[in-house]
């Protein structure tokens, strides 16, 4: 589904992905993690076209398509979705005008038929439930005075209704305390599905006991360095990232 | 240079107004020539007075007549379609073509005992001394209201006995018509104490009109009395529009005014506020959305004459092309007004490098123990929520549409109609790209 190849990025001129490599297929579950500063927020805002992240070497096949070619709104409508690190505030733009707008360019895509104000409000209800979501935020403006765990679920409940194809997750469960995480959780997991693949980008293993990938792959100064099953990630929790960093660097002496 | 000479100062009052109205009556004869002398001595604002130092105004003096239609012409078919799309929406409807009342595409309906709705002119003509004071006021820095008592036309009265709730909306929709018209419409509105009414001045125009609006409306509110005045001003492409809007607040009650200006060539609104008893609320709001060379000036004055009053003011602005925006928000905290709690902002949206906005907030302060804030910002769309909302399939577009949409939606959601609201919300939609797809989603 998402093939990265010897992906380089610079911001600025500044080069921070370094020829990274990975291989996605529907059905899987991976996991990045990796230090501060090792590239994982960059890969996340590159993938989904941010502008300023600028690809100088490399591929990224998306679907047999150049994903690179796309604008970010037209990755969003053929399935590629990002849930930010930190959401961002739109004063004045209410969650319902807003997930109704998303909702309606996708499935223009998909040649669905708008979805109109009855049956639109009926499915936001119902995933709303499922997150434990306070229903009067609907009304509100996206994120403009939400809590840190109401924008992460904010962002889950997007992903729940615009029901993408290649889930990236930035960090999802930070600011989230143990309840929501459950929730946020419970819904990823919801989402596996064999025609759906879901990245899973985090800085600490404790979201890995509730969502258990099926690859784990360590991030370093750009690029991977380690990849392998999920008990990897009791690897790291044991001796952290230093002794993986020392063994790719050794390796690369070598 | 030779100054070239202003077309007006050929014109004599005698021969201008033959049959204003209140022709016949002594007072209003002799306000008009003293207003009109007044008028004459000082002549139209230069740009050297700081007070217009924005917003320049020649044009309208080179204008080759300044005098009002004895009879208007007849509206256009939008502006009748409106009139009567209105009148089927339960509001009092009063609908003047260029500044004349016109009882047909009028309808006032029924209103609760005690309430006046009438028609100025015909007061004026009835020889009633009740209008009178309003003739006498001088307003703030504007030799226009004094044009405007010298050339009045007409207008709406509403007259509120205490106590008395009027739950629809009077709404005064101005139409201009033909070509080139000066219109001078004046509305006065004495609320009497606890009573509580909503009025709407509409201001349309239509594609070709190049006319000249000089408006003034008064407002008097007496204790515990609750206006929403709202102003909405959508004139022709080529029109002029200068307008005053003056309010005197008795103890404890509340006046908001909303001022949203879409439409006009060249636009002034100067809304004053005199908070002469104690305990008053004020709410001034506005959105003024501009475009190629369109020019906006808001000045709007509070004065806190007493102690515990409370002012607000949310100003908006979205300005593209060459467009030109003013906002200059004096507050006035006088030496007994002890206790005072003023806060006003002004936030601007600049689309393009062109467009120009001067904002100045203006804090007199002469007493002490008061709370006065103020802030003013200018800046772009923000390019991380436009990268959140192209994250979602919304193209670029749109998403700025509903970006532009939001921020001025800040203010729109304040007016208390809610088809008045809506109807300034696909205003401003059809003016954004891609708005029509907004507009569905609402």
């Amino acid at each position: 589904m998402l093939v990265v190849k010897n992906l380089h990025v610079a911001i600025d001129g500044k080069e921070i992905l370094s020829g990274l490599d990975l291989d996605i297929k529907a059905g899987q579950v991976h996991a990045i993690m990796g230090p501060n500063g090792s590239g994982k927020s960059t890969l996340v805002q590159a993938l989904a076209g941010r502008e300023g992240y600028t690809v100088t070497e490399g591929s990224v096949r998306y679907l047999q398509r150049d994903l690179l070619q796309l604008t970010p709104e037209q990755r969003s409508r053929e399935g590629l979705f990002l849930a930010f690190q930190y959401p961002v505030e739109i004063p004045g733009v209410s969650i319902a005008l807003f997930l109704r707008t998303a909702l309606n360019a996708i499935r223009k895509q998909q040649g669905l038929p708008a979805l109109d104000a009855m049956d639109f409000l009926g499915l936001v209800r119902a995933r709303m439930q499922q997150l434990d979501m306070d229903e009067s935020l609907l009304s509100r403006a996206v994120n403009e005075g939400f809590s840190g765990g109401e924008k992460k679920r904010n962002e889950i409940l997007q992903m729940l209704i615009l029901e993408p194809r290649l889930i990236i997750l930035d960090e999802p469960d930070s600011g989230l305390d143990i309840d929501a995480l459950r929730f946020v959780a419970d819904s990823i997991n919801q989402m596996r599905s064999p025609k759906r693949a879901i990245v899973l980008v985090t800085h600490y293993q404790r979201l890995l006991n509730y969502i258990v990938p099926d690859t784990l792959h360590v991030l370093s100064q750009g690029r991977i360095v380690k990849s392998g099953g999920a008990e990897l990630a009791h690897e790291l929790e044991q001796h952290g990232y230093g002794l993986i960093e020392a063994e790719a660097a050794a390796r690369q002496v070598a | 240079m030779s100054a070239q000479l202003e077309s007006w100062r050929n014109m004599d009052l005698d021969h201008v107004p033959h049959r204003l109205a209140g022709y016949d009556t002594p007072w209003v004869l002799a306000a008009r020539q003293s207003a009109f002398e007044r008028f004459f001595l000082h002549g139209f604002p230069a740009r050297r007075d700081e007070e217009w130092k924005y917003t320049d105004v020649t044009s309208i003096g080179k204008r080759t007549s300044l005098a009002p239609d004895t009879i208007p012409p007849e509206p256009s078919s939008d502006a009748k379609l409106l009139a009567w799309t209105l009148a089927g929406e339960g509001v009092h409807l009063m609908v003047f073509v260029n500044g004349h009342y016109d009882a047909t595409l009028s309808a006032v309906g029924n209103l609760p005992t005690g309430v006046r709705l009438e028609s100025l002119s015909k007061l004026l003509d009835s020889g009633s001394r009740l209008p009178e004071k309003f003739f006498e006021r001088h307003h703030e820095h504007t030799v226009f209201s004094s044009l405007n008592n010298a050339f009045t036309t007409g207008g709406a009265v509403l007259i509120m006995p205490a106590n008395v709730v009027l739950k629809a909306p009077v709404y005064l929709l101005f139409i201009a018509s033909g070509h080139g018209a000066a219109i001078y419409p004046r509305n006065i509105v004495i609320a009497g104490e606890n009573s509580q009414a909503t009025i709407i001045e509409h201001y349309m125009g239509t594609l070709d009109v190049h006319n000249f609006t000089n408006t003034v409306t008064q407002i008097d509110l007496a204790a515990d009395a609750n206006v929403e005045h709202c102003k909405l001003l959508e004139e022709g492409p080529a029109a002029a529009h200068i307008g005053g809007i003056h309010a005197e607040q008795a103890a404890a009650s509340h006046f908001t005014s909303h001022s949203f200006a879409l439409g006009c060539h060249l636009g002034r609104n100067d809304i004053t506020v005199k908070l002469q008893g104690r305990a008053c609320h004020s709410t001034l709001n506005g959105l003024y959305v501009l475009n190629e060379r369109q020019h906006m000036d808001h000045h709007t004055r509070i004065d806190h004459l007493v102690a515990a009053c409370v002012s607000r003011e949310y100003y908006r602005g979205v300005l593209d092309g060459a467009a030109h925006g003013v906002f200059n928000g004096k507050v006035v905290v006088h030496a007994k007004a002890y206790g005072s709690d003023a806060h006003q902002e002004n936030h601007n949206l600049l689309l393009s490098r062109n467009a120009e906005i001067d904002t100045k907030p203006q804090l007199e302060i002469f007493a002490d123990d008061v709370k006065c804030t103020h802030g003013a910002t200018v800046g772009q769309l923000d390019e991380d929520q436009l990268f959140y909302l192209r994250s979602r399939g919304i193209d670029a577009e749109l998403a700025r549409s509903v970006m532009i949409y939001g921020f001025a939606d800040d203010i729109i959601a304040r007016v208390k109609v809610a088809s008045l609201r809506t109807h300034i919300e696909h205003r401003l939609l059809d003016r954004l790209p891609q708005g029509e797809l907004v507009k569905e989603l609402l």
